[in-house]
């Protein structure tokens, strides 16, 4: 039996878990709900404008670095499994110092512009 | 797999459906059992690290059930969707932070015999499965239509996409130094040596899963200083205590993740016959040093948060990878 079945069963019981969970909430929890109960939390004072305000996302950057080193190292796993094979071992061994060196050009890169810094 | 695997050895020819479905309920068990001891524990250790004793009455020996008492609390308590809010994605964003934990923990081994679920590249996906739960934090912050919300949120998610990576790199090492993806197999290739060969890609690792999990000094997301309980301001009841589980249960697989990839899981004393023991002894440890950590450091700033995993633990795993590899071919 493949263990992925298993992980399947295991998902299923998960929002298993959830729905019943919930459902047991619904028998037992109270209900009353009001207009004031209802509103947006803010400290406790009436909430100012839209939930939804839109920001500055300083982060982005580090989206964009993050699939940009993300996709490379999931050339790394592969990579583990061939390093121990007589033939191309030694040789994969210096294509990957090549392959980091790029990535550590470009992170050095990103930091030389400033870009690592929140603000 | 031809019958279920278990501590005693206990082969029997059973349905393989009903295998399935008995490794699931075992998983499950597990999932809601440990979380809610590292839950306790926090509790005590905490109080007593703070010269208090912390709970002492649910349960009436040194409080032991608090936890149990707390889950009663909250089922009971009246589950508020905001007028504002996003109302499905609100309600859902519970489950989606939470069952990936349970997912993960069906493929950690106790052992090589215990085990939910064996499956061929178990460290590639238990680091993918991990991802998935910040896509329920997400929803929550955005779903909340809250500002607190929001910002938590996307702070979380920053966050993650910062530590995943030198997470992936130390991940990757550790795969180089076994020769294999599965998480079993890297148990089997473990010996004492790799406690100083992998010490800086574990240093790396476990630093990017307190923050992963938003444990302090990582909890800039819910800083309450700041943005009250970022993205779970707005949950109450069941809903809150359910992102309360995803977190412990976070810890729980972190703990037994470091445990297996850098303390050797099942390596000790009678291996055959008590490994799953030594796991689990090995991640409670790991999982103490989390509560620990949380104790004694002050919350880092936001920007501080960012500028450790790109200058500091992106390097250092890199460097881990190169050493590993130079090690594998050197020796072999």
């Amino acid at each position: 039996m493949s263990g992925y079945v298993t992980i399947t069963a295991v998902l299923a019981a998960g929002v298993l878990l959830f729905v019943a969970a919930m459902t047991v909430r619904r028998l037992l929890a109270p209900r009353a709900p009001t207009a004031m109960k209802a509103t947006t939390y803010e400290s406790g004072v009436d909430p100012v404008g839209e939930g939804w305000a839109q920001t500055k996302v300083r982060y982005f950057v580090f989206a964009f670095l993050y699939v940009i080193f993300a996709v490379d190292a999931v050339y790394l796993f592969p990579w583990a499994l061939v390093l121990r094979s007589p033939e191309i071992g030694s040789a994969s061994l210096v294509e990957m110092a090549i392959f980091i060196g790029v990535i550590l050009l470009g992170l050095g890169h990103a930091a030389r512009r400033g870009l690592l810094r929140w603000v | 797999m031809t019958g279920l695997s278990l501590p005693f050895d206990l082969t029997l020819t059973i349905d393989p459906w009903l295998e399935v479905v008995l490794r699931a309920v075992a998983v499950l068990a597990a999932f809601l059992v440990l979380p809610l001891l590292v839950g306790q524990t926090e509790h005590k250790v905490m109080a007593h690290m703070q010269g208090r004793l912390g709970p002492m009455y649910a349960g009436g020996f040194h409080g032991w059930a608090q936890l149990v008492a707390d889950g009663v609390k909250f089922v009971q308590k009246e589950d508020v969707t905001p007028a504002r809010a996003d109302r499905w994605v609100f309600r859902l964003a519970p489950a989606v932070a939470l069952v990936p934990y349970l997912v993960a923990l069906a493929v950690i081994p106790l052992s090589p015999t215990v085990v939910g679920a064996d499956v061929d590249a178990s460290a590639l996906f238990v680091l993918a499965v991990i991802g998935v739960g910040i896509i329920g934090t997400l929803m929550a912050g955005w779903a909340s239509a809250n500002k607190y919300s929001l910002l938590g949120a996307m702070r979380a998610g920053a966050q993650l996409v910062s530590y995943e990576l030198p997470m992936v790199l130390a991940v990757a090492s550790v795969a180089l130094a076994a020769g294999t993806l599965s998480l079993i197999g890297i148990t089997a290739a473990w010996n004492p040596w790799w406690l100083l060969w992998q010490l800086p890609g574990g240093f790396v690792f476990l630093v990017s899963a307190l923050a992963e999990l938003q444990r302090p000094p990582f909890d800039m997301p819910v800083a309450d200083s700041e943005i009250v309980f970022g993205a779970f301001t707005e949950y109450t009841g069941l809903r809150f205590a359910f992102f309360l589980l995803a977190e412990y249960a976070g810890i729980v697989v972190m703990s037994l993740l470091f445990a297996v990839l850098y303390l050797g899981g099942p390596a000790g004393w009678h291996a055959d016959g008590l490994g799953w023991l030594w796991t689990l002894l090995k991640g409670f440890a790991v999982a103490v040093v989390v509560i620990w950590l949380r104790v004694s450091w002050p919350r880092m700033r936001e920007d501080q948060l960012q500028r450790l995993a790109w200058v500091w633990l992106v390097p250092i795993a890199l460097a881990q990878l190169a050493l590993t590899a130079i090690v594998v071919v050197m020796t072999q």
